[in-house]
């Protein structure tokens, strides 16, 4: 092989490795749908029979969750990247009105043993609004439907960045059709992210049992239904971290818990 | 326009050899362009990551499901898709002066790096791919955010390689006789860069605190600094190290400056920041932009360190001796 046929090959050779390249592209719409198709079918195990609860005898615990001390300004948000987001301009990382602290995710942490709980069959719905999610805190049981809606008139990427389940990066135009997802295994306050829009952030906690709540502006808090016993409650917030409780329930009682978080040290 | 081109020592330390070579203006022009380009695609990367818009376009290596078709451009994905496009441009342009190089350039090494420059260039695509398709893992996208580097060197080795000076000029040489020698010193200068390049990827993609980079800083300022000072008091008669070497000593104080800027920013002041601010973005995008400049600059020391002091050639005669002698 002379020189000359030697340099033509390797030119043809570096022309053929990017046609290559530009035909993978054109087979990967199709490769991203199958894939995303894939995912919605996470929940496909069947769950175990659920353990009856005698309703006659189920217990209340409520409350409210304070912030002790001064409360920190939200962070401002700069919505000018997106002129279709017409949101309001604070972040929702601690919201404080009057000493209550909202968006608190409330759950039972231990002391169901090895009860099994059915997976609801409604969808719980996480909506896109203002270049923000609603809401900004959500619970969720493993394996139930969480139904995504985009009612902006941008397109946005939900993007959940979990340390247990699987991860997952889709776009959603405007009034497209909802995305429906689920998550198999318990995770606390899994982060949530829109990476076109940066300000835009939530969290999901996804839970094995239904006793859960997210505290309200108000900072109250209220799980039904729970069966007697002794019960770790947990109270975790995004920034803040988390904090346990003990407390035991009799038949039909209703307790209050309260809870205090303190400004997390600098 | 006719040079004699000199290479130094051979394989074998025993012989400088010259080998005609013809400068190429248009040739070069291409090289500097794409070199250009090379800077302005690390800067559009780096300002991917500093507008935390690395999936914005959760697809890859289309856009939405097409390769060329304009989003609306709005958000993150101004950044993103900006990047792809301009990447997309640098693969055709090193594309172009691979088969040019390939097709016009006597040189047979400076082909092969011309080749080189262009599987470079399609891994980069390719960890950019994957950085993408797996959501970022902190390994991935600092081996992107390296190799984006490793090809701005090679683009400015062959620009340097083809211009003017390098082809026609017959190179001033000065044997080195200091140990370490000048040559030692720009290649440790090009591996503490190198870890500095890694350890600051790391930190960028959450993959690791902070302190390593701020540390081994120390380290790149000590060596970066002895290297500039041997190379300009010591040869600063030869004007082709002593410009590189002033440039490189300029911009790691720039660098170093625009690190702590960096640090104040993201790290101090802007931890509880909902999103990406101005004065992060612009200090981030700045301490890569010149990080890179700082990496070719030591490159291109190296190389003319290599070109114009030699290692002391005497070195070599007792060797061969001692080897004759034994034999």
């Amino acid at each position: 092989m002379n020189k000359k046929t030697g340099l033509r090959m390797m030119a043809v050779s570096m022309v053929a490795l990017l046609a290559l390249l530009l035909l993978a592209a054109c087979n990967k719409k199709e490769n991203t749908e199958q894939s995303s198709n894939n995912m919605a079918e996470q929940q496909a195990a069947p769950a175990p029979a659920a353990t009856p609860i005698d309703p006659a005898t189920v217990a209340t615990v409520k409350g409210t969750v304070k912030f002790d001390g001064t409360a920190p300004k939200p962070s401002k948000i700069d919505m000018s990247q997106d002129p279709a987001c017409k949101g309001t301009n604070e972040a929702e990382n601690i919201i404080v009105a009057g000493g209550d602290l909202a968006n608190v995710f409330v759950y039972v942490k231990d002391g169901l043993g090895n009860r099994t709980f059915d997976v609801p069959k409604d969808a719980v719905v996480l909506d896109q609004s203002g270049c923000k999610y609603h809401p900004h805190v959500l619970g969720v049981m493993a394996g139930q439907t969480v139904q995504i809606k985009n009612d902006d008139m941008t397109t946005h990427n939900i993007h959940p960045t979990p340390k247990d389940n699987r991860e997952w990066n889709e776009s959603q135009p405007p009034s497209s059709p909802a995305i429906e997802k689920n998550f198999a295994r318990e995770e606390i306050m899994l982060p949530v992210k829109c990476n076109q829009h940066p300000w835009m952030k939530m969290y999901i906690s996804v839970v094995k049992n239904p006793f859960y709540a997210v505290t309200d502006e108000s900072g109250k808090y209220e799980i039904k239904g729970l069966p007697p016993g002794d019960y770790t409650i947990a109270f975790v917030q995004e920034k803040l971290g988390e904090q346990d409780q003990k407390v035991t329930v009799g038949p039909k009682e209703t307790k209050t818990v309260d809870q205090s978080f303190k400004a997390a040290a600098e | 326009m006719r040079g004699l081109l000199f290479i130094p020592a051979d394989p074998r330390g025993n012989t400088l050899k010259a080998i005609l070579t013809t400068y190429n203006r248009a040739h070069h022009a291409f090289a500097v362009f794409t070199a250009c380009a090379t800077f302005v695609v690390i800067t559009a990367g780096a300002l991917v990551t500093s507008n935390d818009a690395g999936l914005s376009v959760p697809d890859w290596p289309t856009s939405f499901g097409y390769l060329v078709k304009v989003p609306r451009f709005v958000g993150g994905i101004r950044y993103e898709w900006s990047h792809r496009m301009v990447a997309g441009t640098l693969v055709t342009l090193t594309l172009a002066i691979a088969i040019w190089t390939l097709l016009a350039e006597r040189r047979r090494w400076l082909r092969w790096l011309a080749v080189g420059a262009f599987c470079t260039v399609i891994a980069q695509a390719i960890l950019g791919g994957l950085t993408v398709l797996f959501f970022q893992p902190p390994a991935v996208s600092t081996a992107h955010a390296t190799v984006a580097q490793t090809f701005f060197c090679i683009a400015v080795a062959i620009a340097l390689f083809t211009g003017r000076k390098w082809v026609e000029e017959q190179p001033r040489v000065e044997f080195d006789p200091r140990r370490p020698s000048l040559f030692t010193l720009t290649l440790l200068s090009i591996f503490v860069l190198y870890v500095q390049l890694i350890l600051g990827g790391m930190f960028r993609h959450h993959g690791m605190s902070w302190w390593p980079h701020v540390v081994n800083a120390v380290i790149v300022s000590f060596v970066l600094a002895w290297t500039a000072i041997r190379a300009l008091s010591v040869y600063s008669q030869i004007e082709a190290l002593r410009r590189p070497a002033i440039v490189m000593l300029s911009l790691l104080i720039t660098q170093l400056c625009l690190g702590f800027t960096a640090f104040l920013a993201r790290v101090a002041w802007g931890k509880d920041a909902a999103q990406p601010e101005l004065p992060m973005v612009v200090a981030t995008v700045s301490h890569v932009a010149v990080g890179a400049l700082l990496l070719a600059t030591t490159v291109v020391l190296a190389i003319q360190v290599w070109r114009h002091v030699p290692v002391a050639f005497e070195e070599r005669i007792p060797q061969v001796q001692g080897d004759a002698s034994a034999a």
